[in-house]
C-alpha cells in the first residue's frame, strides 16, 4: 500500500515512535501494532463505544480517528488507566455490583466512566443512563453499571468532603 | 433427593451466596483474551467475497486479480473447499420429515441469501484481503428471491434438492378444541408478527483455526459456547481424528446463542488452514455480523382462547408460520424455535384442550437458529395477550383472569396438553408475589390519575414457564451429537488447593464462579484455593457446555457430584494419617476436622504434602486417589421447567408513538439459587433483550430480500438511555432430580419482557381503538394502530 508515516504520540506514558499506513485506526493501531488488546472494536463506526480511549484525556471513538491523527498527542487506553490506579475504584466497585458480563464494552464503559466522573460533579441515574448512551453493553441491562458508576461517585464525593474537614 | 446440605453459617458455604467473580478482574483491566485479540507466528487474515443477490445462479468468478496482488497468500472458491469437506444438513430424526438442502463452506453453482460467502481471500492481512475482496469478480444471473413466508408455502422450490420449501411441519392437537369453541362463552382471536432479530454480541464471531500437516492435528480458538460440538463438526466433517482435533474457547465477547451454530465462514477458514497449514484468522466485522449471524424469530402467529363464563380458558388454537432462511441451520436445526413455540402455548395455565399447526418455510434470507430463549417470548407473547384480551373482553383485571386460570401450585407434577412434563411450578405464588411489589393498586390509582392529565400509562403483565436443564430428549434422540452429560476433573495440588476443569463454558454469566463456589462448598475450602478451567476440549471432559440452561443445573450437579467423590477420597488418605474412621472426619475451612466436634486435626494441604512427597510413611498397599474424573447426565424429567412472572411500566406519547419503559418487575423460580447477584445479572440482561425485541430490533428486508438495516446504526440495540431500572424477586422451588436442586435462569428475562411490554402498550391506548400484535412496537406502527398516520 502507499508509503507509511511516521508518527510519534505518548500512549500510556510512554513514547511510541512507530511508522503507520495511512489508513491504520488509531483503534488498529493500539490492538496490532503495539499489542494493547484491551481496545476493542465492535462496529467500527461510532456508535458502540467498545473502542473509546482517552486522548489527551478526553473520551474518543479510537475506531473513528487514524493513527496518524493521533501523532504529537497522549493517548492512555485501559492499560494505561488501570497502570496508574486512576480507576482503581471504578473497577473495585464494576467488579462487586457484576456491572459486567462477556466484558467486551467493559474498557469502553470504564472510559466512559472515567469521562463522567473528570469533572467531579455527581450525576444522578438519569444523567448517568445519558452519559452512556453511546455504550452498547448486550450481557448486563445497564442497571448494575450505573449503580456502579453512580456507588463511585458519592464515594469520591463523601472523600473530597473528608478531605476538606 | 435434596440431601442438601444449606446452612449457610457454616465455613465456607458458599451455595447462595452473591460472591464476585474471580475471573472478572482480568476484564475489567484489560486483560480478557479473546480469540479476537490472538495472533499465531505465520498467521493469515481471511476476508470474505459476498454475495449481492438473494438468489441467484453464479456464472463466473474470476480472481486472478485479487490472486496477484501483493500480500494474497490463497484465494479459494465453493470446489477448493467442497472436495475436503463432507456436506453437512441439519435436520433432527425426532423432527419426523424434516428436509433442508446440504451445505458446503462455499457455494457451488447458487447463492441463496444476500451477504452469503462465495470467495475466501486470505493475506498477510485483513486489510490487504479486503482490499483483494474488492477485486474478484463474481459473475451472478440473479433470480427471483422468496423472500415472503406467506408466498414460500406454496411457491415452487428454490432449491432444487427439494420438493418444496416447507422445511417442517407438525400439528399438535389434544383433541376437543373444537367442541370447546363451539360451547365458548367468550372467543378472542388475534393475528401476531414477530420480527426477525439478531444477537449483536459485541464480540463478532471470531476464529483462529491452526491446522499442523505433520501431526494431522487441528486446533481451533473459536469464540463459541460449544467447544466439544465443534470438535465433532470439524472432525467427522474434514475427516480429522477426533482426538488430533482441540477446540478452545477463550473468553468469549457474548453468544447467546448465536455463537454455537456451524457458519460457511468458519468451516471455510478450517478448510483454508487445512489446505495452507498455517494459522488463519477470521473475525466477522459488523456489516458481516448483520448478514451471516443467525437471525430469531420472524412468525406469524394466528391464535385463538376460548373461554366459559367464568373466564376459565377452556381451549386454545394456534397455527404458527415461520421462515426460516434458505436451509436449516446445523446441526441443531432452524425447527427447534418453533417446536418451542408450539409446545410453550398457553404453559401457565389450567386447560386440556390444545390444537396447534406449526409451518417452518425456507425463504431466501440468511438463517435463523437458536437464540436467547428460543422460542419462549413468542409463545409468551401469544398467550400473555390473548389473556390480557380475553380480560378486556370480560372486563376483568388482568390479574384476577391470571388467578382464574393458572395450574394451582398444589396440582404437581403435571403435563401440559402440548405434552411437557412439569416437576413443580410455582405460578400463583409469583403471581401475588409480582402483584404485591409492583404495589399494583397504586399503579393502577396512579394511572387513573395520570390519564386524567391526558397522560397514557400502561402496565402489563405476563407469566412464562421456561425449559431447562435439557435432558438427550433435546437433540441426543434426533441423532445430533451434542451431549447433555457433563464431566468434570478435580485434581488436589499439592499446596491443598484443588483445580477443577469442567466442560461448562463461560460467556460471562459466571459459570466458573459458580463453579467455583459449588466445589469449594461441598469440599469445605476457602473459595480463593479452588481455579475453575474451561473451554479448552484438550484439558476438559467431553461436555455439553452452555445452552439451553444447563449450565449450572447440569454442570453445577457434575460439580457437586464430583467435589463429594474428592472429598471422600481425602478424607480415606486423612483417615489414614490419623488412624481415624473416614465417617468420623470432615473438612472444614481446610482443615480435617472432627466431624462432630469441629475439632481441627490436620491442615488438608499437610494431607496433600504426605500423600504427594511422603506416600512412604502411609501404610503398605495405600494409593491415594488425589484427582477424580466425574461424569453426571441429566436424569428424571426430561426438562427442568421454571416458571416466573414480569411487570412493566409504559408511557405512550400518543402524538409521536414513543414509548418511555418506566419500570419492570420479575419474580423468578429458577430452583436452588447458587449465586443471588449472577442469577440477577441474568434475568436483568434477559430483561433488556426481551425489551429490545419489544421496541427496536428488527432486522428489516425488501422484496428482493435484501437486509436493509445491517449496520449498528441502523439497526437498533437497547441503550442504557433507554432502559428502566429492573426489580427482581425470587421463589425457590428445587428440582428433586438432583442433589444441587438447580434449574437454569438465562431465558427468564427475554422470555416474558416483550409480553409484558406489548400488554402495557396495549393497557396504555385501552380506549384509543388500538391493539398492538406485531413487534419491534416501533412510533410508526403505534402511530399506525391509533389510525394517526
Amino acid at each position: 500500500m502507499s508509503g507509511k508515516v511516521a508518527i510519534s504520540l505518548a500512549v500510556n506514558g510512554e513514547t511510541i515512535e512507530a511508522l503507520v499506513a495511512p489508513r491504520t485506526t488509531l483503534a488498529d493501531f493500539l490492538r496490532q501494532d503495539i499489542q494493547l488488546t484491551g481496545t476493542h472494536t465492535g462496529c467500527e463506526m461510532g456508535v458502540c463505544g467498545a473502542c473509546l480511549v482517552l486522548l489527551d484525556d478526553r473520551p474518543v471513538h479510537a475506531c473513528l480517528m487514524f493513527a496518524v491523527q493521533a501523532d504529537g498527542c497522549a493517548v492512555e487506553t485501559i492499560e494505561g488507566l488501570t497502570h496508574r490506579r486512576a480507576i482503581d475504584d471504578l473497577q473495585k466497585e464494576f467488579h462487586e455490583r457484576n456491572a459486567l458480563q462477556c466484558g467486551f464494552c467493559t474498557p469502553g464503559m470504564l472510559v466512559s466512566a472515567y469521562g463522567i466522573l473528570a469533572s467531579g460533579d455527581e450525576p444522578d441515574r438519569d444523567g448517568i443512563r445519558d452519559a452512556l448512551s453511546g455504550n452498547y453493553c448486550r450481557c448486563t441491562g445497564y442497571e448494575s453499571i450505573v449503580d456502579a458508576i453512580e456507588t463511585t461517585a458519592r464515594q469520591r464525593r463523601q472523600h473530597m468532603e473528608e478531605e476538606k474537614a | 433427593m435434596n440431601a442438601f446440605a444449606g446452612s449457610i453459617d457454616r465455613p465456607n458455604s458458599y451455595i447462595g451466596r452473591s460472591v464476585s467473580r474471580p475471573n472478572a478482574k482480568r476484564l475489567l483491566e484489560g486483560r480478557g483474551r479473546y480469540v479476537t485479540d490472538l495472533v499465531l507466528p505465520r498467521m493469515l487474515h481471511a476476508a470474505f467475497v459476498r454475495s449481492p443477490y438473494a438468489h441467484g445462479k453464479i456464472v463466473s468468478i474470476d480472481i486472478e486479480e485479487a490472486k496477484a496482488l501483493s500480500g494474497v497468500r490463497a484465494v479459494f472458491t465453493g470446489e477448493d473447499l467442497a472436495s475436503i469437506c463432507a456436506p453437512w444438513t441439519g435436520t433432527l430424526e425426532h423432527f419426523s420429515n424434516m428436509k433442508s438442502p446440504p451445505q458446503v463452506p462455499l457455494p457451488l453453482g447458487k447463492v441463496t441469501w444476500s451477504g452469503q460467502p462465495v470467495v475466501l481471500i486470505v493475506a498477510d492481512s485483513r486489510a490487504i484481503a479486503e482490499d483483494a475482496a474488492e477485486l474478484v469478480i463474481v459473475d451472478i444471473e440473479e433470480l427471483p428471491a422468496l423472500a415472503d413466508p406467506v408466498e414460500a408455502m406454496s411457491a415452487a422450490a428454490m432449491s432444487q434438492e427439494l420438493a418444496d420449501n416447507i422445511c417442517f411441519a407438525t400439528k399438535l392437537d389434544s383433541g376437543g378444541v373444537e367442541e370447546a369453541f363451539d360451547a365458548a362463552d367468550t372467543t378472542v382471536e388475534q393475528s401476531f408478527v414477530f420480527g426477525r432479530h439478531t444477537a449483536v454480541t459485541l464480540e463478532p464471531r471470531a476464529i483462529v483455526a491452526d491446522y499442523d500437516p505433520s501431526e494431522n492435528r487441528l486446533t481451533a480458538h473459536h469464540a463459541t459456547q460449544t467447544p466439544y460440538q465443534f470438535q465433532d463438526v470439524y472432525s467427522r466433517h474434514y475427516g480429522i481424528p477426533e482426538a488430533n482435533v482441540r477446540v478452545i474457547a477463550p473468553d468469549i465477547g457474548g453468544s447467546f446463542g448465536m455463537k454455537l451454530h456451524v457458519y460457511h465462514e468458519e468451516m471455510a477458514v478450517v478448510g483454508a488452514s487445512i489446505r495452507l497449514g498455517r494459522p488463519i484468522k477470521y473475525v466477522a466485522d459488523r456489516m458481516e455480523s448483520f448478514v451471516s449471524d443467525i437471525h430469531a424469530r420472524d412468525h406469524r402467529i394466528t391464535g385463538r382462547l376460548a373461554l366459559d363464563r367464568d373466564g376459565r380458558i377452556t381451549a386454545m388454537d394456534v397455527d404458527d408460520l415461520t421462515a426460516i432462511g434458505a436451509f436449516s441451520s446445523y446441526p441443531r436445526t432452524s425447527a427447534v424455535e418453533g417446536n418451542q413455540v408450539i409446545r410453550l402455548m398457553g404453559a401457565p395455565y389450567d386447560f386440556s384442550s390444545y390444537r396447534a399447526n406449526l409451518s417452518v418455510v425456507f425463504q431466501n434470507k440468511v438463517q435463523t437458529s437458536q437464540y436467547r430463549a428460543v422460542g419462549h417470548p413468542i409463545a409468551c407473547a401469544v398467550t400473555e395477550c390473548l389473556v390480557d384480551a380475553a380480560a378486556r373482553e370480560l372486563g376483568l383485571d388482568p390479574f384476577e383472569i391470571r388467578e382464574r386460570n393458572l395450574i394451582p401450585d398444589s396440582s404437581y407434577p403435571r403435563t401440559s396438553p402440548t405434552g411437557y412434563q412439569f416437576e413443580k411450578l410455582s405460578h400463583q405464588v409469583c403471581l401475588a408475589r409480582l402483584k404485591s411489589i409492583m404495589n399494583y393498586d397504586a399503579l393502577r390509582a396512579e394511572q387513573a390519575d395520570q390519564r386524567q392529565k391526558g397522560i397514557l400509562r400502561g402496565i402489563g403483565i405476563a407469566l412464562f414457564v421456561e425449559i431447562t436443564n435439557p435432558s438427550p430428549a433435546f437433540y441426543g434422540v434426533g441423532g445430533a451429537r451434542i451431549s447433555a452429560q457433563d464431566g468434570a476433573i478435580l485434581k488436589l495440588t499439592p499446596s491443598g488447593e484443588v483445580h477443577c476443569s469442567i466442560s461448562v463454558t463461560e460467556q460471562g454469566q459466571g459459570t466458573e464462579t459458580i463453579i467455583g463456589q459449588i466445589v469449594a462448598d461441598q469440599l469445605g475450602i476457602d473459595r480463593e484455593k479452588v481455579r475453575v478451567m474451561t473451554g479448552d476440549t484438550d484439558t476438559t471432559p467431553h461436555g455439553g457446555a452452555t445452552w439451553a440452561c444447563r449450565g449450572a443445573g447440569i454442570g453445577g450437579e457434575t460439580a457437586l457430584q464430583a467435589a463429594r467423590k474428592l472429598k471422600a477420597n481425602l478424607l480415606a488418605v486423612a483417615g489414614l494419617i490419623l488412624q481415624a474412621q473416614p465417617g468420623e472426619l470432615d473438612i472444614r475451612a481446610d482443615w480435617i476436622v472432627e466431624a462432630v466436634t469441629g475439632q481441627q486435626r490436620v491442615r488438608l494441604s499437610e494431607v496433600a504434602r504426605i500423600a504427594f512427597f511422603r506416600s512412604d510413611t502411609l501404610p503398605p498397599e495405600t494409593q491415594a486417589q488425589l484427582s477424580v474424573v466425574h461424569h453426571y447426565a441429566p436424569q428424571g424429567y426430561p426438562f427442568a421447567f421454571t416458571n416466573g412472572a414480569q411487570g412493566c411500566l409504559v408511557e405512550v406519547d400518543a402524538e409521536t408513538g414513543f414509548v418511555k419503559i418506566l419500570k419492570h418487575w420479575v419474580v423468578e423460580d429458577c430452583g436452588r439459587i447458587i449465586n443471588p447477584l449472577l442469577v440477577d445479572e441474568q434475568v436483568r440482561g434477559g430483561v433488556v433483550q426481551g425489551l429490545g425485541a419489544a421496541f427496536f430490533e428488527e432486522c428489516l428486508y425488501n422484496e428482493e430480500g435484501q437486509l436493509t438495516n445491517g449496520s449498528l446504526a441502523d439497526y437498533l440495540v437497547p441503550m442504557a438511555c433507554e432502559m428502566p431500572d429492573i426489580e427482581i424477586s425470587h421463589v425457590e422451588t428445587p428440582t428433586r432430580d438432583t442433589e444441587l436442586g438447580a434449574k437454569g435462569c438465562g431465558e427468564a428475562g427475554t422470555a416474558a419482557a416483550s409480553a409484558a411490554a406489548m400488554n402495557a402498550v396495549n393497557d396504555a391506548l385501552v380506549g384509543h381503538g388500538a391493539v398492538l400484535t406485531q413487534i419491534p412496537m416501533t412510533p410508526t406502527r403505534i402511530l399506525r394502530a391509533l389510525g394517526t398516520i
